[in-house]
């Protein structure tokens, strides 16, 4: 496939060295099936290996990279270049920033235990003091169904940090913080839907969210964040799970 | 460099890795010992996360099954140089092993009747080998990442401590024991001496030596490299799984459970080729099997894509709710990827380097053993990828390894909360940190003008070139003097970033040195293994030799750079070997 010339714009910050943020731009063919990540490595293996980022499976499964590509949030593994820098084009420029509402510790390296801190905070793991026994628990299909779609979540912030509220306000426990709450609230095996509710019910939890969607578009998984939102919110109205 | 500053830490037992096995080990521990895990990657980054296909064990939940029929097949499909008292040990203690993930919360995939559901996968098998059986447990295509989660969030509820993006760069041993484990803090550059009794390596495998793989760019096998540094042998380092289907070009793995719903292989001809090579499993025969059927099929001409070096996943056959609702990952990938939708058009794969069978030697407490003997060095534990117990012998099972980072690991934690609880914690010389310092100062202070990435890529291109599914005496031996010369390269690495913080150009250099260890270590082994089993096949010696080479190769580099090769007899059980026919 023929090559194509790709304009890198990154957003550039040592903490060793510089008082601010700055823009720098590489110049690199690519191949348009080539991942953006790819174009990262180009840059860091070839030009300039001070270049700073997070990845590690380069298949969109680990939530190592994400961050804000053309201005949208996404991981560099999974968007391509054909994409990134239109269709038809015979090149073109892409724009990389770190993710938002996180601090930037070097280039596109951001520190990642405010959100992680945020995830810990609404019980992330199932609850049931119940005898189990030595076999399996029972869960049918549908019980099983009902809860899938969350635990899709890999953790990447993409949605947490594409939130305007949470650029806003880092005290709003975010998109993916519910997300891995609501995997927990559903799953039929789960004793503590009423103290996570409990939890996201406060000040910090769902109610900062104003349904902008930015989460539900940003999330590589597909996982429908707006809606799982949504969910947590009427189960908090009614009560009910 | 600023950066480079020591703090010191005392602990228990110090877990190295996040991934299954290493997770499963500090559960055991948490509350018992005072552990520290420490990572280079935060926990869910672990490749463990990215396993798709399912973890097996007899649970019998569809269909008649035993794990005494899981065992054969484990030894048959290691070609009988599985260890078969802890293969046994592994397939028994499977069952509760998948039950406790239950109790744990992971979401399996379910039957009607609300049991954890199975599916089939390559190489298990009925009743020793008559059809293949429904026997591994998953969730969806992405059971690696269910089991990730799963650990991770037990290990959250029981305020496991982490030392997230810290990278263990060395191991000291004190009086022959267990002291210390050194690490470099990522964020600061800063060294951290992990003053413990006893230490747990869990860092995965290590297929980033070859340019096709499944392998994340992370899997650099830091933990077998150290210790190998450190005088401590590794064990059946020839055997290196190549998965049949990864895709084309990229290597990311399309999971065998593809075919165990039902996905079939074809040639150019649209041949249903694997009817010739194992005409009663077919296309769920072992790796080892398919990928060398893969390679013949391309070199006998029958390949398709532009370059006649690839075949066809064909799935078009399949009910699409089926694929969406049992594998939406691996056809998401194929459409991110190459653009083709699974549904109506067959997917070109290639084999991929995916596992590691070979790695730090132990026993089924998990305890490192460094001689054919049996010794072990006292708090030096290891499990998952990095080791060899050996319950995978010279071909993995698919499922199996899930299994044994579960399993494994949690022996690990177990056999280390009773040993920590007898010893005390030895006296720690002061600069025992030496050594890492000098490495670093070493690279970031080096002047030679080789590049880190292009000494790499040309140790994958050669690796995939000369040591991959098919190898001769001549290709070893041109390997043996490719590595001899990126040695020499190596040590004229230069790096551009000589800063403290986030320095991935410091570490990428770093483990570019255990690649290359560890890259020579597997075809000193290989080279001297003159028979084919399982997944080290050699094309000038086609045949199993039972007579000569029932027997692990221990492989361990001197201070002078000379490698020596020993050997130990394979532990024998009730299954005598048999021709591997399927
Ligand atoms: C794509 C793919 C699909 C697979 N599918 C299956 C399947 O369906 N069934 C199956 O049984 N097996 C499967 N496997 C194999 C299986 O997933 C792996 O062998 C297994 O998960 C390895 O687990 P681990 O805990 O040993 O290592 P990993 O999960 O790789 O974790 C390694 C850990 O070590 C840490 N680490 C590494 N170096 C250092 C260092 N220097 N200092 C500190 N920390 C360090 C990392 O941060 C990480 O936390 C698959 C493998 C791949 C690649
Ligand atoms: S919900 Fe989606 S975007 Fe948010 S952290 Fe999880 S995977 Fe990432
Ligand atoms: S590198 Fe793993 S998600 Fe992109």
């Amino acid at each position: 496939m023929a090559g194509v010339d790709v304009e890198l714009r990154i957003k550039r910050f040592n903490p060793d060295t510089d008082a601010r943020p700055h823009w720098q731009t590489f110049q690199l063919q690519a191949d348009p099936t080539d991942r953006v990540l790819d174009t990262l490595h180009a840059v860091k293996w070839e030009q300039d290996g001070t270049l700073s980022f997070r990845r590690s499976c380069a298949h969109g499964v680990c939530g190592s990279d994400a961050m804000v590509i053309n201005g949208a949030n996404a991981l560099a593994c999974v968007e391509l270049v054909r994409d990134a820098v239109g269709a038809g084009a015979g090149g073109g420029t892409i724009t990389v920033e770190p993710i938002r509402g996180l601090p930037v510790i070097k280039d596109l390296v951001v520190d990642m235990e405010p959100f992680f801190a945020q995830y810990r905070s609404v019980i992330p793991h199932l609850v049931n003091t119940d005898p189990v026994g030595d076999r399996e628990r029972l869960q049918s299909p549908e019980e099983r169904a009902r809860y899938d779609d969350t635990t899709k979540c890999i953790l990447c912030a993409a949605c947490t940090t594409s939130c305007p509220i949470y650029w806003g306000n880092s005290g709003y426990v975010g998109p993916a913080a519910i997300v891995n709450a609501h995997r927990f609230i559903f799953d039929s095996r789960d004793a503590a839907a009423e103290e996570r509710l409990d939890i996201l019910n406060q000040r910090s939890g769902v109610w900062r969210c104003r349904t902008a969607f930015n989460c539900s578009e940003a999330c590589p998984r597909g996982i429908k964040v707006t809606e799982a939102i949504q969910e947590v919110k009427r189960a908090i109205v009614y009560d009910r799970v | 460099m600023a950066g480079m500053g020591v703090q010191h830490h005392t602990f228990d037992a110090v877990i190295v890795g996040a991934g299954g096995a290493g997770l499963r080990a500090a559960i055991e521990t948490a509350g018992k010992c005072r552990t520290a895990v420490i990572t280079k990657l935060y926990p869910t980054r672990s490749h463990t996360g990215a396993a798709q296909g399912g973890m097996c064990a007899a649970l019998a939940n569809v269909e008649e099954d035993s794990w005494e029929w899981h065992l054969f097949d484990t030894i048959k499909g290691g070609d009988y140089l599985v260890d078969q008292p802890a293969a046994e040990i592994m397939c028994r203690e499977a069952i509760d092993a998948v039950i406790e993930l239950e109790h744990f919360g992971l979401p399996f995939n379910r039957t009607p009747a609300g049991r954890i559901d199975q599916r089939r996968f390559g190489g298990h098998t009925r009743n020793h080998g008559e059809a293949p059986v429904r026997r591994a447990c998953y969730s969806a295509d992405r059971t690696g990442h269910m089991i990730l989660q799963t650990l991770y969030q037990q290990c959250v509820a029981r305020d496991v401590v982490f030392f997230n993006e810290y990278q263990v760069l060395d191991m000291a041993l004190v009086d022959g024991r267990v002291g210390a484990v050194i690490a470099y803090e990522l964020a600061t550059g800063n060294l951290h001496v992990f003053h413990t009794k006893a230490a747990l390596f869990a860092t995965g495998g290590f297929g980033k030596m070859f340019k096709v793989s499944s392998n994340a760019h992370t899997l650099t096998g830091d933990g077998p490299g150290l210790l190998y540094r450190r005088g401590i042998p590794m064990q059946d380092m020839e055997f290196f799984q190549f998965h049949p289907t990864g895709i084309y070009k990229l290597g990311i793995l399309l999971s065998e459970a593809a075919r165990g719903e039902g996905g079939i292989l074809r040639n150019a001809e649209g041949e249903r080729f694997m009817e010739r090579y194992a005409p009663t499993v077919k296309d769920l025969a072992p790796r080892d099997m398919v990928s060398r059927a893969i390679q013949t099929e391309i070199l006998d001409g029958r390949g398709v894509g532009p370059d006649h070096d690839a075949v066809h996943l064909d799935l078009t056959h399949l009910p699409p709710e089926q694929i969406d609702e049992k594998l939406p990952d691996i056809t998401e990938f194929v459409r991110t990827y190459l653009g083709i939708e699974p549904k109506t058009a067959p997917v070109p794969i290639q084999p991929t380097a995916h596992y590691a069978m070979g790695g730090i030697p132990t026993n089924i407490d998990a305890e490192v053993v460094v001689d054919t003997a049996g010794t072990v060095v006292p708090g030096l534990y290891a499990a998952g990828e990095c080791a060899c117990v050996s319950v995978h012998g010279a071909n993995r099972l698919g499922t199996n390894s899930l299994l044994d980072i579960v399993v494994f690991g949690r022996r690990g934690g177990r056999a280390m909360v009773d040993f920590v609880r007898g010893v005390d914690r030895p006296e720690v010389p002061a600069g025992v940190e030496d050594d890492v310092r000098a490495r670093i100062d070493a690279i970031v202070g080096g002047a030679g003008g080789e590049k880190v990435a292009r000494v790499r890529a040309d140790l994958q291109a050669a690796m995939t070139e000369k040591a991959f599914v098919y190898r001769t005496e001549e290709s070893l031996a041109a390997m043996g003097s490719v590595l001899g010369e990126l040695r020499e390269r190596y040590a004229r690495v230069v790096i551009d970033d000589k800063g403290p913080t986030f320095n991935y150009d410091l570490t990428e250099a770093l483990e570019l040195g255990y690649l290359i260890d560890l890259a020579e270590a597997l075809v000193v082994s290989a080279r001297a293994r003159t028979e084919s089993r399982g997944a080290h096949f050699r094309d000038d010696h086609p045949l199993r030799d039972d007579a000569n080479w029932m027997r692990h190769s221990l492989v361990s580099r001197g201070r002078d750079g000379t490698v020596e090769l020993t050997y130990k007899p394979v532990v024998a059980g009730d299954y005598l070997p048999m021709e591997r026919k399927y």
